[in-house]
């Protein structure tokens, strides 16, 4: 891909690329994984909280309980997002705030509420998944092409994990 | 003990979204796509729901969990109905997540303002 785009663009333009790249910040990786294993981590502890919570109080077996949990945690991550305090975490966490649900549940959100001036049917309907819809329809197609392998699987008698 | 883990394995699935940030240079959006094929294959292996029984919410609650529910909703399907349960399946798990997305972002965008 990276290739092909650079063919396209002149001498010039591959020079200006060059030199752009080399004086592009360095990015600190180091302290960000910090950053993003401590913030994912104590969301993750939370989940495990609320999870721990259904187990007791709401009679639910410990596989069951992690769908209500996801469930509380995307009302806390919207709820968040709608005050403007999920942001600014994020910024600061990068991805330890984008790779738990809580980050799905904040891309919808956010994509709702600054879409909401283009409209309800094409503003909030339209741009809620601009970042949520290709991961569901990665996920649905990945799941997919699993399941065919597993019936696959199944059918010629190997037998499969499940 | 599960506290423990759940914020270890939690912490370096996120480390791993990172590296995908900083060293790969994916958008975010590539970087939550791989991580939830990257959960469905790993279910589709039978290796997710071991990390789950390990780990907790330090597995379900990272978006690789998503992967991993669509796999095992079409899955199980798959088993009691034959070949269509996969189409069937698929959102079964996932359900719960999905509709409270929709529904808190829908009312979300009624009330609130856009923050800078």
């Amino acid at each position: 891909m990276a290739n092909n785009a650079k063919k396209k663009l002149t001498p010039v333009q591959q020079e200006y690329k060059r030199m752009a790249t080399a004086r592009e910040p360095a990015r600190p990786v180091v302290k960000n994984c910090i950053r993003a294993f401590f913030v994912g981590g104590l969301i993750c502890i939370l989940g495990q909280a609320i999870t721990d919570m259904f187990v007791y109080w709401g009679g639910f077996d410990r596989e069951k309980a992690a769908n209500p949990t996801v469930a509380v945690l995307i009302i806390l991550s919207v709820f968040l997002t709608a005050l403007g305090v999920y942001d600014k975490m994020a910024q600061w966490a990068g991805a330890g705030t984008a790779v738990p649900v809580t980050g799905f549940a904040n891309s919808m959100a956010s994509a709702a509420i600054e879409s909401r001036s283009e409209g309800l049917v094409l503003g909030v309907g339209g741009k809620m998944f601009t970042l949520a819809g290709p991961v569901i329809v990665f996920g649905t197609i990945a799941a997919f092409v699993v399941g065919i392998v597993h019936f696959l699987i199944n059918q010629s008698g190997a037998g499969g994990g499940h | 003990m599960i506290y423990l883990w759940a914020f270890i394995i939690g912490g370096v699935i996120c480390i791993l979204g990172q590296i995908c940030f900083d060293v790969i240079k994916l958008t975010p959006a590539h970087t939550m796509t791989l991580l939830v094929v990257l959960g469905a294959v790993l279910d589709g292996l039978g290796l997710y729901e071991p990390l789950i029984k390990f780990a907790g919410a330090g597995a379900t609650v990272p978006i690789t969990s998503f992967g991993n529910a669509l796999v095992h909703g079409a899955l199980k399907e798959l088993e009691r109905d034959g070949w269509i349960g996969v189409i069937t399946g698929i959102f079964k798990v996932t359900s719960a997540g999905i509709s409270a997305a929709i529904i808190f972002s829908f009312f979300a965008a009624l009330v609130a303002k856009p923050k800078g």
